[in-house]
């Protein structure tokens, strides 16, 4: 339980006795022969093995896209689950290439922390869940409320912000599991669960006894656009994970699908042709094959089709795609151009 | 001749010491160095070599974040705090936390400790029998497992907070924890602060008194219910002075939770029964070592001088029996201090959670984790003195 605090210790080792001239990644990662890559350690959805032990979630397709973007082969990926507290270090120490654990992209992170954001995944906020026998019907009646937060995340900070600017009180109760946070919140110990709408929704879905006796209040009290994000230092490796993030939404766009990709490779449009890569150049600016943007639709999928499978109204978690719809139709999901 | 040219070439001459790598004084200098140079060497290349990395990834690094506002909330708190407050005293708040738990868990395990390994020895089978039980079975289990077994028995064992228990008029107990009545404010209970502290001042200047006095006359004199006397009295007569108010602040359910009175959260309670009851089981097996360490010839003699039990164990047995203990004693208290940091599993808001909190919202790990060290350092080496300070004045003075 102390492990948040040994992998900061061990960055701290591992920091100083790191190489001062770093390789870089994409090197390192293509002599390893796999992507290491951060993810939660159980978030339904998102991050979370399955029970055949397999990693799925919508963080965790981020990663395999990536290793399929290099090896153009999703299983040659390996995850490394890790707590909120743990995820920094992993990624400073370079513990890990990637990092795509439902992580908000905000400046300090980007800045004092030393990371880069790629492209927002999973436009998100933060949300209160409590028990329907409360009888809460807004956030505003939180005054005095004990609420069950996970150490070391953005909610924390969020929360208090929020207390604050409405002259409310509360008492946190702030642990650094999160199995342990849910476990508070549903003995009683606290009135109040938080954190990103997302999560609570995946978590009323897959831990609470009885799904129903617990409501989501209206109120979203942040933005939490979450993101997938490497080291500072290498600008090959920021723009390669980047660049997948945006030929997932770029594919939904063109409406390339895992099943209808290969229809695409005769397409006149040159857009396609070059984002397939019939028209060679975006493969070699990137340095990666040419076909990596057909690779990744054809094994990982478009953003729609990974949406769906993962967090989509068709599994336990029922989220509407609402901020992340396309910008065509009205939500924030707008690639940069191939070309 | 022969002798003197031995004498220059193989040992050193005295006074002064010959520089050839056969003498052994500066053979052991030259090796000092080299250790040292070679220390410092690999220190200054990790120190360098992490600045140069931490500066290559632009993080941030040094202790300004320290004055910058934390933001975040925290549950407990000794002393005033809210989000508005710098991270300097979040940590502050923290590290209170920390002695809060180790100052009170380190009391209640050697008390508790001394109780069970007196009865270890106790020559009633039932609760020898009982006490071997306790200790092997509490010594052998994880602390931390111990942790969520009472974090679980207060979260899932005790009513909701609505529902509370209310065993005594103004005594709430639910999942919430504990929450008692405290007095109202009223200038006599700071006066009976000032009484108390008189009057433990007078009780240790009757009992050198009544210590000298019996080496000079042999006339015992009963200093221990004369001091306990004053201790009570004071109080209880600055308290009649005072006009006896009785004005309590009794907790109300309000909306959530309840407010007013004192409070003893879960997670406290939690850390300290766990981190108590843990310890006091490696105590008791160090007082019972203790005292058997002590020859039984010694009780014998203390009977045949016409001595009563009592005083045996508090003039004989005892003061033998703590040389032996304490020592191993200042590794419990140590290790006490140090488990405290299983708290960040169940949300006791120690120095450890704090710390790891700031890290995370600042990231810089390097920073926040010397602190943490640092922290502990201090806290360990003060226990250390304090127990090597007491061993000494105990130890066996020889005439």
């Amino acid at each position: 339980m102390k492990s948040g605090f040994l992998a900061a210790a061990a960055a701290a080792v591992v920091v100083s006795a790191s190489a001062v001239a770093g390789a870089a990644t994409l090197d390192t990662v293509k002599q390893r022969g796999f992507v290491q890559c951060g993810v939660n350690a159980g978030l339904p959805g998102f991050g979370n093995p399955d029970s055949a032990g397999n990693w799925t979630g919508l963080d965790v397709d981020y990663c395999r896209a990536v290793a399929v973007a290099i090896f153009n082969d999703p299983n040659k990926v390996k995850f490394t689950p890790l707590s909120a507290q743990q995820r920094f270090p992993a990624i400073q120490s370079g513990e890990v290439d990637l990092l795509s654990r439902n992580t908000t992209a905000t400046l300090t992170r980007d800045t004092s922390v030393g990371l880069n954001f790629a492209p927002v995944t999973y436009y998100d906020g933060q949300g209160f869940m409590v028990p329907k026998k409360l009888g809460v019907k807004s956030a505003k009646e939180l005054n005095g409320a004990t609420v069950c937060v996970q150490s070391g995340t953005t909610t924390e900070l969020n929360l208090a912000d929020y207390f604050r600017a409405n002259n409310m009180t509360y008492n946190p109760v702030v642990i650094e599991s999160n199995d342990e946070v849910n476990a508070a919140y549903f003995a009683g110990r606290c009135d109040v669960l938080t954190t990103d709408v997302s999560g609570l929704a995946g978590t009323r879905a897959g831990v609470a006894p009885v799904p129903d006796d617990h409501v989501i209040l209206p109120e979203v009290i942040s933005k939490e656009p979450l993101a997938p994000a490497v080291r500072h230092g290498d600008d090959q490796w920021f723009d390669i994970v980047r660049w997948t993030v945006y030929a997932t939404i770029q594919a939904e766009e063109f409406g390339i699908t895992s099943k209808n990709a290969d229809e695409f490779n005769s397409s006149k449009n040159p857009d396609i042709q070059r984002f397939l890569g019939a028209s060679p150049g975006m493969g070699k600016a990137l340095g990666l094959d040419e076909k990596w943007a057909y690779n990744i639709v054809k094994k990982v999928g478009n953003y729609g089709e990974i949406f769906d499978r993962n967090v989509g109204p068709g599994t336990p978690l029922k989220l509407e795609r609402g901020l992340n719809a396309l910008w065509t139709k009205g939500g924030l999901m707008y690639a940069q151009p191939f070309r | 001749m022969a002798t003197e040219t031995r004498t220059t070439q193989g040992a050193p001459p005295p006074g002064g010491i010959s520089f050839s790598l056969s003498d052994p004084t500066f053979r052991a200098i030259v090796y000092q160095i080299l250790v040292v140079g070679a220390v410092v060497l690999v220190g200054w290349f990790l120190i360098s070599n992490t600045l140069d990395n931490l500066a290559r990834r632009s993080i941030a690094t040094g202790y300004d974040f320290l004055g910058r506002e934390a933001a975040f909330g925290i549950g407990e708190s000794l002393i005033d705090y809210s989000p508005k407050d710098s991270y300097g005293r979040a940590f502050l708040v923290g590290v209170l936390n920390t002695l809060k738990v180790s100052i009170i868990g380190v009391l209640l395990a050697t008390i508790i400790g001394t109780v069970i390994g007196v009865a270890r020895l106790s020559s009633n089978w039932l609760i020898a029998k009982l006490a071997s039980t306790y200790v092997e079975i509490i010594r052998n289990i994880p602390p931390l497992l111990q942790l969520f077994f009472w974090y679980a028995l207060v979260s899932d064992g005790l009513p909701p907070v609505r529902q509370a228990l209310n065993p005594i008029p103004g005594v709430f107990l639910s999942q919430r924890g504990l929450r008692v009545p405290t007095p109202a404010p009223d200038p006599v209970w700071a006066n009976m602060g000032i009484a108390l502290l008189v009057a433990i001042v007078a009780a240790w200047g009757v009992s050198r008194w009544a210590r000298a006095r019996q080496a000079r006359t042999g006339q015992p004199f009963p200093a221990g219910w004369t001091g306990l006397g004053l201790i009570v009295g004071l109080p209880v007569l600055t308290w009649l002075a005072g006009g006896a108010p009785l004005a309590m602040d009794v907790p109300k359910l309000t909306g959530f939770n309840f407010t007013g009175g004192a409070a003893i959260s879960p997670e406290f309670f939690a850390i300290l029964t766990g981190l108590t009851l843990y310890t006091a089981a490696f105590i008791a097996e160090v007082v019972r070592s203790g005292i058997k360490a002590v020859n039984w010839g010694q009780t014998e003699a203390a009977r045949a001088l016409g001595l009563p039990g009592s005083p045996t164990l508090r003039l004989v047995i005892l003061p033998q029996a703590l040389r032996v203990i304490v020592p191993p004693l200042t590794s419990q208290y140590l290790n006490l201090t140090k488990n405290s940091s299983l708290a960040l599993a169940i949300g006791y808001p120690d120095l450890v959670s704090i710390a790891n909190t700031t890290l995370n919202q600042t990231g810089q790990a390097i920073e926040g984790v010397t602190m943490i060290m640092g922290t502990y350092l201090v806290i360990s080496l003060s226990i250390s003195i304090f127990m090597n300070w007491y061993n000494k004045r105990i130890a066996l003075v020889e005439r």
